[in-house]
């Protein structure tokens, strides 16, 4: 079974560290990855920029709806994600319509990723 | 990270909305402080033993609340409250106060008290110092440190400031989306103050003043949660976060500044730059430029370039005449010239350099830049005088010696030459 495991921590505190607290912590965090890499364990993992720099498409209504700032309603739940490589905010957004296009209702978040790892699942 | 710290960290996080929150109730600064302060000592005292509240600013307003009342009910020689018996119902009530805590009030709470240390007869080296001082919980003594003046001196400078602000009479009802918007303003050009404070020290002082830098982005991070679809915050977020990634660069082991061109791009901050761009990106869908976005769009161009030839200095001199139909000042138009200077050479760079001479004639960049232009032309002598005037003009000791290093450069040529 592939488990996805989603991060939550207060973004103001986190982003009061000093890089030398955030360097401690990465560097804890690496050593993790690299036991779970090596067993084969370990998929794609992300660091997410803070949630200032989040957009969000609502997809709930047609033309969707794009606001600034991250999904702040309570009644709807995660229930997937996906990572897609795109050259600026545009189009990611553009790629986000298609999807709401094929599955409208709920919203996406489109949040930047800061530090990505590829991970490495056995074939 | 051990629990203490922890503890403190969340405190800091928390300061703005808690003071902002219980300056709405007390609508006095200084009890506001004290009932916060307060609050902290008792957090410190309860989480460690009964854990951390879900909620640490709705818990800092509730706590701070009510010792500020026991406070001016005591110095209104009235009965005080128990104490003990205060805290032993916070448990029970938290969860209705961080209900009734609604993001909308605290918006306008934050914002108040960021708009009440921009007060205009306060000079700008005050705002800041109050603003550090009130908003951030930075110490006197770092501020002073900062400012390289006595902790007496910082101390009595921040109480008079509050002593200015606290006869200034801000309205405490919410405001309207005119007067929002103005305060906004004020509040971004006070916190690229403080940025700015911080980012032009150089040497020693750029260790004093880096917190400067940090507290600027993170008050621009605050401001953005509450405010997330002003593209001109985003831009001045974005802005602060593009010359800041590239702390690490800009200064040598003797502390000398270490200019653009011959900065190491290695120790640009991949991260720091990335969220900057993340939020121009933001900022430019609402197609609503203003001053910050366009110099944040300059900032990225500068960022994007992995060596110095790849930068895009035609751009650059693009949006550098788009501040200066939106913002035009003789130092946006020298900053225009530097661009000129890649593109079309010295020559013409120097011909929109001279003009400025009148407005600029004590500015150390415009004296540096036209001294560096007729170096390159050849015009030594004229070059030499230039280099004097701003060896003479330089308020930092790297200024200084990056000026006397072109003039050692100027001496080595005349030797050589006919």
């Amino acid at each position: 079974m592939i488990y996805a495991l989603l991060c939550y921590h207060q973004e103001d505190v986190v982003c009061g560290w000093t890089k030398e607290e955030d360097d401690a912590v990465m560097a804890r965090l690496a050593v993790v990855h690299e036991k779970l890499a090596r067993a084969g364990k370990l998929g794609p993992a992300a660091r997410l920029l803070p949630t200032t720099a989040a957009t969000t498409l609502r997809k709930d209504q047609d033309p969707p709806l794009v606001l600034d700032g991250p999904f702040a309603e309570t009644k709807e739940q995660l229930l997937g994600f996906y990572t897609i490589d795109c050259a600026d905010l545009e189009e990611a957004l553009e790629v986000a319509r298609e999807l709401a296009r094929a599955n409208p209702g709920g919203a996406y978040e489109v949040r930047p990723v800061s530090l990505f790892v590829p991970g490495s699942f056995a074939p | 990270m051990d629990e203490a710290r922890r503890i403190g960290t969340t405190l800091a996080a928390a300061r703005p909305q808690a003071v902002a929150a219980l300056l709405r109730y007390f609508r006095d600064l200084d009890l506001a402080e004290e009932a916060f302060q307060e609050a902290c000592l008792r957090a410190l005292r309860s989480w460690p033993q009964n854990g951390p509240p879900r909620d640490a600013a709705a818990w800092l307003i509730f706590v701070g609340r009510n010792v500020a009342l026991d406070t001016v009910r005591r110095r209104a020689r009235q009965t005080e409250l128990p104490a003990e018996e205060m805290l032993s119902d916070i448990e029970d009530a938290e969860a209705v106060i961080a209900e009734r805590m609604d993001g909308a009030h605290y918006r306008d709470d934050v914002l108040r008290l960021l708009f009440i240390c921009c007060h205009p007869d306060l000079p700008a080296t005050q705002q800041i110092a109050l603003a550090l001082r009130v908003v951030s919980g930075l110490s006197v003594r770092q501020i002073a440190r900062a400012f390289l003046v006595t902790e007496a001196a910082m101390e009595q400078r921040i109480t008079r400031a509050k002593a200015r602000v606290a006869k200034a009479e801000v309205p405490f009802e919410t405001p309207g989306a005119v007067e929002r918007a103005e305060r906004l303003g004020v509040v971004a050009a006070m916190i690229y103050l403080v940025f700015n404070e911080g980012y032009s020290a150089a040497g020693d002082l750029s260790a004093a003043r880096e917190p400067l830098c940090e507290e600027a982005i993170r008050l621009a991070r605050l401001l953005l949660r509450l405010f997330p679809a002003e593209p001109e915050i985003m831009g001045l977020a974005a802005l602060m976060l593009l010359q800041h990634a590239r702390a690490k660069a800009r200064f040598d082991a003797e502390g000398m500044v270490i200019l653009l061109d011959h900065q190491d791009r290695r120790l640009w901050s991949r991260p720091v730059i990335a969220e900057g761009l993340a939020l121009l990106d933001k900022a430019l869908r609402h197609r609503r430029p203003g001053p910050y976005q366009v110099q944040a769009a300059i900032a990225a161009l500068h960022a994007r370039a992995a060596r110095p030839e790849e930068t895009d200095w035609a751009e650059i001199e693009l949006l550098y005449s788009t501040l200066e139909i939106i913002q035009p000042s003789p130092v946006v138009t020298l900053n225009r010239a530097v661009a000129v200077a890649k593109l079309r050479g010295p020559e013409a760079a120097l011909a929109m350099v001279e003009p400025l001479g009148d407005k600029l004639s004590g500015y150390f960049y415009y004296h540096g830049l036209r001294g560096a232009l007729l170096m390159q032309l050849g015009r030594t002598s004229e070059a030499r005088d230039g280099f004097m005037t701003a060896i003479g003009l330089a308020t930092t000791a790297a200024e200084a010696a990056h000026i006397r290093a072109h003039l050692d450069r100027l001496a080595a040529t005349g030797r050589e030459g006919p």
